[in-house]
Formats: C-alpha cells, sequence, structure tokens
C-alpha cells in the first residue's frame, strides 16, 4: 500500500559530478507531489534516486539516505530490482513493450515475480488495472493486438495501466504528458487525480498549470549555473508555491520571470 | 548588363534536382547490376548444369543418376552446417550479450576486438589448424564418446587422425562465430534505452530485462545474423576441404567419411572435364538453391511477426 518517502541530506552523483545537492524532502503517503524547475536543474535526477533507475548510468551513485516508510532504499544488501517492484515509473515517452499484446504489456511486470497463474485471475489482473488507468473502454476488443498500435495518449495510459498492475507503493512519473496532446493529458491528468486515493504519486513536470492542476505539495528545484549542483529551493503546499512563496527565485519561476 | 531577376517558374526546377536525378540513377544502376551478376552465375549454373541432370547413367561417376551421385554430399552438407549452427549460435549470441550489456566496458572493448579479430583470419589457416591442432585434439573426446555412447549411430568407430565431420563442424563453428557475434551485438547495443528501462522500472533483474526487452528488439535481426552464420558454413570450401578425409556417406560423425558439396568441387574440379565437370557445377547449382531456399525460409519466420516488430 501506499508508503511515505523521506530524503535525507541526498547527494547525487555522476561520477565526480555533483548533480543535486542536499535535498531534504517528506512526501506523504496517498498524495501527489509535484517536482518543478528550469531544465537541468535536476529534478529528474532526483526522482530517479527515489526507485534507484539512476543506477542503469554508470558511476551514478548517492550519498545521503531515501526512506520508504523509513527503511533506507540505500543500505547494503537491498536490491534495487525489489526497490523497483514497489516503486513503479511512468517515463517521458510512452514505453509500452513494443513486441507484446495490450494484453501482455499489463502482464510484463506481473510476470517478472515469476508467479503463475490461471488465465482468469491474469484476466482480472488485465481488467482491473486497464480499468485503473481509464484504458478498458477504449481496448477491451483488441487486448491481443500489439500496444504500439494505440495513440500516444493511450500508450501511456497503457505504461501506467503496466505500473499499477504489479501494485507498487509509489508511482514516480517523468514528465508523463510532455510527449500528448492536451486531450491526452487531460485524461492522464484525472487519471492521477484517482491514483492518488490509492498510491503516493510523484510527478515531475514542466508544466506549471499541470502542477497547480494535480498536485497537493510542490517542489522547486533550481540550479545556480551550469556545472553547479541542483538544489531544492522550496517546498509547500502547491497553493503556496504558487501564490504566496517564500523564495525569490521560486516566485521569478512560477510568475515566468525565467525558466 | 541589366538582369531582372525573374522567380524561377515552378515548372523548370530542373536545376535543384540534378544531386538528386544523378544519385537515383547511382543507386538504381547499383540495384541492377547485383540483380544482373545474380542472373548470370544462375544463367551459368542452369546452362552448365543440364547436360549432367538428363545424362545417362553410364556417363554419371555415381553409374545410376545426378541424384544419387549428389544426395550424399548434399546431406553431408547440410549436416555439417547444421552442426555448426548448433555450436555457434549459443555461445555468439552469448558473447554478444556479454559484451552488450553484462560486461564492465574495460573488459567488454577486447573481448570485441578479439572476436572481430577471428574473423580476419583466412579459411585456409583455420583448415590447416583444423587439420594439424584440432583434429588430433578431438580424437581422445571421439574415442570416449565411442566407448559410452557407441549404441548411438552417430558415434561409431572414431577415427584415429581427427579428420572428420564434426571436427570440420567444430572448425565452421569458430568461423562463423564472428559473425553471428558481431552483428548480433550491433542489434543488441540499438535496443532503445526506454525500453530496457521500461522493464527494469517493473522491477526486472538484468537477464529479465534482457529476455523482456533486448531480445524481442533483436529478434529479427539476430536471424538475419544466423541465416549469414548457416550462409558461410554452407559455402566454407577450403577448411572442409582440409580438415575432412572425405568418403561415402555414413551415419558416424566421428570417424572418417562424408563429404560436402564445395569440398567436393574443390577437390575435383581441377581435374574434371566433359561430363565430370558438368556434374561438378549441377552440385553447385543444387548449393544454391539450398541457400535460397534457408534464406526465403529465414524471411518467412522474420516476417511472419511483423506486426509486433515494433517497427510500426
Amino acid at each position: 500500500m501506499a508508503k511515505r518517502i523521506d530524503a535525507v541530506d541526498l547527494n547525487v552523483y555522476y561520477g565526480k559530478f555533483l548533480a543535486v545537492e542536499g535535498v531534504n524532502i517528506n512526501i506523504e503517503p496517498k498524495s501527489v507531489t509535484a517536482f518543478i524547475g528550469p531544465s537541468g536543474c535536476g529534478k529528474t535526477t532526483f526522482l530517479r534516486t527515489l526507485n534507484r533507475m539512476h543506477e542503469v548510468l554508470p558511476g551514478s551513485h548517492v550519498k545521503g539516505n531515501v526512506l520508504l516508510d523509513g527503511d533506507d532504499i540505500y543500505a547494503p544488501g537491498v536490491d534495487p530490482v525489489t526497490i523497483r517492484s514497489q516503486v513503479g515509473m511512468v517515463f517521458q515517452r510512452p514505453n509500452p513493450f513494443p513486441t507484446m499484446s495490450i494484453r501482455d504489456n499489463v502482464l510484463a511486470g506481473f510476470k517478472l515475480n515469476g508467479k503463475r497463474m490461471s488465465k482468469s485471475d491474469s484476466d482480472a489482473v488485465v481488467e482491473k488495472s486497464l480499468r485503473g488507468a481509464n484504458l478498458w473502454n477504449e481496448v477491451k476488443d483488441r487486448l491481443e493486438k500489439p500496444g504500439s498500435g494505440l495513440s500516444g495518449g493511450q500508450q501511456q495510459r497503457l505504461c501506467i495501466a503496466r505500473t499499477i498492475a504489479v501494485e507498487p507503493a509509489v508511482i514516480l512519473m517523468d514528465e508523463p504528458c510532455s510527449a500528448l496532446d492536451p486531450i491526452s493529458t487531460l485524461a492522464v491528468e484525472d487519471l492521477i487525480n484517482e491514483l492518488k486515493n490509492q498510491y503516493t504519486v510523484v510527478i515531475v513536470t514542466h508544466n506549471m498549470q499541470q502542477a497547480a492542476r494535480v498536485s497537493e505539495k510542490t517542489a522547486f528545484f533550481n540550479i545556480a549555473g551550469t556545472g553547479k549542483p541542483g538544489k531544492l529551493i522550496e517546498y509547500a503546499e502547491t497553493s503556496t508555491i504558487f501564490n504566496n512563496p517564500s523564495d525569490q527565485a521560486t516566485e521569478d519561476y512560477v510568475s515566468g520571470r525565467f525558466g | 548588363m541589366s538582369t531582372t531577376t525573374a522567380p524561377p517558374a515552378l515548372s523548370s526546377g530542373s536545376s535543384g534536382r540534378a544531386g538528386d536525378k544523378f544519385f537515383s540513377g547511382l543507386t538504381l544502376a547499383a540495384g541492377i547490376v547485383i540483380l544482373a551478376v545474380l542472373a548470370f552465375v544462375a544463367g551459368f549454373l542452369v546452362l552448365e548444369s543440364v547436360p549432367a541432370l538428363f545424362a545417362p547413367a553410364d556417363q554419371i561417376s555415381a553409374g545410376t543418376s545426378f541424384f544419387t551421385y549428389v544426395f550424399p554430399i548434399m546431406i553431408g552438407t547440410l549436416i555439417t552446417a547444421a552442426i555448426a549452427l548448433l555450436i555457434a549460435t549459443p555461445i555468439a549470441l552469448g558473447v554478444a550479450l556479454f559484451i552488450s550489456h553484462l560486461a564492465p566496458r574495460n573488459l567488454a572493448k577486447p573481448v570485441g576486438y578479439v572476436i572481430d579479430l577471428l574473423a580476419a583470419i583466412p579459411s585456409v589457416v583455420y583448415g590447416a589448424w583444423g587439420m594439424l591442432v584440432l583434429g588430433p585434439l578431438m580424437v581422445p573426446m571421439y574415442d570416449w564418446l565411442h566407448t559410452y555412447l557407441g549404441w548411438i549411430p552417430l558415434f561409431g568407430e572414431p577415427s584415429t587422425t581427427g579428420r572428420t565431420l564434426m571436427t570440420a563442424s567444430v572448425v565452421l563453428a569458430v568461423m562463423i562465430l564472428p559473425i553471428i557475434t558481431a552483428l548480433s551485438r550491433e542489434i543488441f547495443v540499438q535496443t532503445p534505452k526506454l525500453h530496457e528501462e521500461a522493464a527494469l522500472a517493473l522491477g526486472a533483474t538484468r537477464w529479465e530485462m534482457i529476455r523482456m526487452s533486448v531480445l524481442p528488439f533483436a529478434r529479427s535481426g539476430v536471424v538475419s545474423a544466423i541465416m549469414l552464420g548457416l550462409g558461410r558454413a554452407l559455402g566454407e570450401t577450403m577448411a572442409v576441404t582440409l580438415v575432412l578425409s572425405p568418403g561415402i556417406l555414413t551415419a558416424n560423425l566421428i570417424g572418417s567419411g562424408n563429404q560436402t558439396i564445395p569440398s567436393e568441387i574443390a577437390l575435383n574440379f581441377p581435374e574434371a572435364f566433359g561430363m565430370r565437370q558438368n556434374e561438378l557445377i549441377a552440385a553447385g547449382l543444387i548449393l544454391f538453391i539450398i541457400t535460397l531456399l534457408v534464406n526465403m525460409v529465414a524471411r518467412f519466420i522474420v516476417n511472419r511477426h511483423k506486426e509486433f516488430s515494433g517497427a510500426n
């Protein structure tokens, strides 16, 4: 079930380069938290440390702690594979597995756990996940067709269905709507609003209106200059960030003066 | 000199397209050359084969008909190539995956170079190595196979020199290994990061990620790589000629005997004349047809899953 995330003095490095410095943040369970900030400020990098996806790049490592309901996900002996099955991720560009049918895409994460399940059980998982991603009515008649044949927005919701099929505690979204048209964006935003009833959702977005629409709390990241590390500048209720920020940089950014 | 610059007429527009026309002409010519060469080779093979294909029995070296002559060496060719593929494919795919996804970067590069180097060795060197080094090395293994698995017809009376069909297959396997490895590696590294991360983000281990995103993506390319390897194995002449001490078709893979089409042609062609020459060219025609069929089957396999190939 939904879990809280606490980052404590987190530094992220790519090799020797310090990319993100000193992040302290507490993310409540069953809430939507938005990360905003200019490009290159480290918000995506930080997001990826929350399920250890940054480790895909050789040489990247962190100092500090990330606690998932109090358990350090960087403690020695913790397998990133276990972390990722609890902290799911939706990417910037929709990435359904092109060689799999819609049905198999939804079940992809499920099959990883090596569970043998009956046809009726897997049918139930497919329907529940696709309904959860508001996609069921659009694809129920073509579950055996390839996932790559769907529209971009449908593909992104298929990816969300695939993520929630394994019932993670947290869902990370890395600019999930940046490749989508406004109608599909609306569909995904509606979905995010429903997802927060069950999951902890963290979303990175460049679209400030989107942050204002979907999130309860917003974190503003900024970078002092090229080659400098990104930092968490301000973290507060979304309404506070947009209407009454305490930091000048935040106000400049949300009012469109830079970024 | 008062020149008024009139806007260029829409219909003329030939100057801007000269390069395009030249290039399309060039590619067309290249395409035609390939087809023409293929047609000439096929025409030569067919024309020269016809006398042997319809010759009376007493003019054929096997004494009955061309097909009783060509059948044993055709089977020999297929068996050698099949064993070579069976040995080389798993190793090649393993090495390719190791280089592309598993090895640390400072190890992957040298291993890749060594594999590429294997492809640079001339086949006659492979043949000499197979005859002088590998053959004798295999003899104890053949003895062991015969002693313990001798009840299987494949492991009959073992050869004392090791110059057998099995040894030839192993040499061929080593020869096609770099082809399959290099091509597969190229395809494996092209797997979109997006798909790899999709699998990892679902909690896939490295092997599960490879099975979910890398292998499906690379499928058709790997089939092509294997077919190229098979093509080389079917047509390889020098190595087999040197390694194998030929004889009649036998199920015994570890004794002397058996023969392949390319090796048969190479051994006999210099002294052949008249009908014997036609006979050997006809054998070449059979090899040509086998290779063509193999490639068509491979195409068919690749196309069957077009909808799911990820190209759409």
